[in-house]
Order: structure tokens, then C-alpha cells, then sequence
């Protein structure tokens, strides 16, 4: 993976096709043989002129990939987002002991009193447990466990 | 839906991305050693089951100026947790909206994570979150990230995920 830009770019690195093609693009396109195509006509633009500004927008970080999206749950994984309160004095000890489980897929330091939070992804429900059991043993610390009960439709978008 | 093999190996060949050409489904289907009409048809059942959610750009939001993002977590009536959920989902600047359950010193069951261009905008999101729930909400807060610790992208094992 490449590194992610997390600092906003100049004001005038995107012009308004470009920015046409951000906001259309997230809403995704057809799978047909040149998925680019219709777009490219909406736009006003060939597909080669179209496919390059993509191009150009992936080299600056205005877009981070393009490809198909997908429901890792739908594919049969299991996902769990888990809190710690972690001691000031202990924190980075306790992050390498967290982060050396493969299944910790994400770890975020938080502004609260549970101030670690991770995901972790597995293969099956019952190792979720197992996993926050192991961390438990290795930290002496409590991991709390917030399985998602719903999941509401998101109407998301970043307008570019 | 089952995911066969042949499937596997096409979200394998994929979860990187497809390559920005003309005919992509033609490149990856040459990869793979398929016709380009048998990956289209697999990625269309794909997308039918909700295991591809949709062929799209991620856009980077931190380059489009949201650089300021809070999760924001809110402690409301259970009757009306679903009702009010679809509707805090529903909102332009919520990129991920739960429920899940309550524990020990934790109240909140609603999870909804807001983007803004600055905390101050996002506090702004925030209280409209607040207005929309109303009396049914009893206590809220908000967790911003001070730090990314660990980010990895979506494993593949063999036989599973």
C-alpha cells in the first residue's frame, strides 16, 4: 500500500472536470466491457482524456484507488471494533503487544479514557473472543468488545 | 452467496485495484487466464450479493480538505435507536454510522462518524446530530483520533478471508 497523503492539496491542483469526475465516480460504474465510456461522453471528454486526468489525480493522492469496493463480512469474515484503557506510562508497550496480532487490522489512539480502539478481522466469530482474550493475558488489561448489532445505510460522499 | 474459487482468486487479483485502461475487466481477465465476459459476470454476481459494494474511485479525503474527523457516540432510547440511526446514516458528513452494545462506564450505543474541514465544523455537524435525536438521546461525546497506530488493507488467506 502507499503512503496516504493526509494534508490537503493546493486549491488549484483540481480544475472542475476534474472535480466532476470525483464526485461522479464515487457512486461507481457499470461492469461492462469500457466501464469509461459513458462518463466520458456526460463529460464532454474522449476516454483516454479521461482515464489520464485519473491517472494524474491517483499520482497527487486526490484518489486513492479505484476498483471494486468490498463487504469483507459478505465474503464470510468476522469483525469486531474493541476499546482499552490504556495507562499513559504503558501506552506504547501495550500499542506493540496489540499491533503484533495479525487480526488487528486498524488501531487508533483516541482523545477519551479508552483511549486505544482497534478492529479486529477474522476468519471466524469465535476467534474474535479468542483474540481479545489473548491481548487480555499479554496486557492484564480489560478489552472491551463492541460488535456492530446494525449497520444504517450510508449516504456518504465527499464532494470534490 | 458462496464464494468459489475462480471468485477468490478475481478479489485476489483485485482488492489492489483495477488497472486505469479502456478495457480493465479485459486486462485482469488475462491475468487470471478467463474470458473477460466470465469476470464480468462473476464480479456482477458479486455485486448483486453485496460482496462487492460497487466499482468506484475512493476519494482521498484528506486532500479534499476533510482533514478533521470525530466519532461521535450517543446514548439513545432503545426504541427508537433504529429509527433515529437510519436518519444520522442518512447525513451527507456521516461516513459510517452502528449500532452496538453498551458496556461498564459506557453508555452509548449509536456510533456515527462525522468529517468535517476542521473540529469546529465538525462540533457544528455534531450538534446538528444532536438536534436531529432530540429528548431520545440522554448523553453523547465525541472521540477524535490523535494518532493512527496501525493500518493495514483487507487480508486474503487460503480457504478464507
Amino acid at each position: 500500500m502507499t503512503s496516504l497523503r493526509r494534508t490537503p492539496l493546493a486549491a488549484d491542483a483540481l480544475d472542475a472536470t476534474d472535480r466532476a469526475i470525483i464526485n461522479r465516480m464515487q457512486d461507481g460504474l457499470p461492469l461492462v466491457s469500457h466501464p469509461f465510456t459513458a462518463l466520458a461522453n456526460d463529460l464532454g471528454l474522449d476516454e483516454d482524456a479521461l482515464i489520464a486526468r485519473i491517472q494524474t489525480m491517483r499520482e497527487i493522492g486526490a484518489i486513492t484507488r479505484f476498483g471494486p469496493f468490498f463487504d469483507a463480512e459478505a465474503m464470510g469474515g468476522a469483525f469486531c471494533l474493541c476499546a482499552m484503557e490504556v495507562p499513559a506510562g504503558r501506552f506504547d508497550a501495550v500499542m506493540t503487544l496489540v499491533n503484533a496480532h495479525p487480526e488487528v487490522a486498524h488501531n487508533y489512539e483516541r482523545t477519551h479514557r479508552l483511549n486505544m480502539w482497534f478492529v479486529l478481522a477474522c476468519e471466524r466469530v469465535a476467534q474474535i473472543k479468542q483474540t481479545a482474550d489473548r491481548i487480555e493475558r499479554e496486557t492484564g488489561l480489560p478489552v472491551l468488545l463492541f460488535p456492530k448489532e446494525h449497520e444504517f445505510f450510508i449516504g456518504f460522499r465527499v464532494t470534490a | 452467496m458462496t464464494i468459489s474459487a475462480l471468485d477468490r482468486r478475481i478479489i485476489a487479483a483485485t482488492t489492489g485495484g483495477l488497472p486505469l485502461t479502456p478495457a480493465p475487466f479485459a486486462e485482469v481477465a488475462g491475468w487470471l487466464g478467463i474470458t473477460e465476459g466470465t469476470l464480468i459476470d462473476r464480479m456482477t454476481a458479486m455485486q448483486d450479493a453485496g460482496v462487492i459494494r460497487r466499482v468506484a474511485i475512493a476519494p482521498n479525503h484528506y486532500a479534499l480538505g476533510l482533514t478533521a474527523n470525530g466519532m461521535s457516540v450517543w446514548d439513545v432510547d432503545n426504541t427508537l435507536a433504529v429509527e433515529l440511526g437510519a436518519q444520522v446514516g442518512a447525513l451527507e458528513f456521516v461516513s459510517h454510522c452502528y449500532l452496538r452494545p453498551r458496556a461498564d462506564g459506557w453508555p452509548y450505543n449509536l456510533f456515527a462518524m462525522i468529517h468535517g474541514h476542521n473540529r469546529d465544523e465538525v462540533e457544528i455537524l455534531r450538534a446538528q446530530i444532536a438536534a436531529l435525536l432530540g429528548p431520545a438521546c440522554r448523553a453523547s461525546d465525541i472521540l477524535y483520533s490523535t494518532r493512527i497506530l496501525k493500518k493495514t488493507g483487507l487480508r486474503l488467506t487460503e480457504g478464507g478471508l
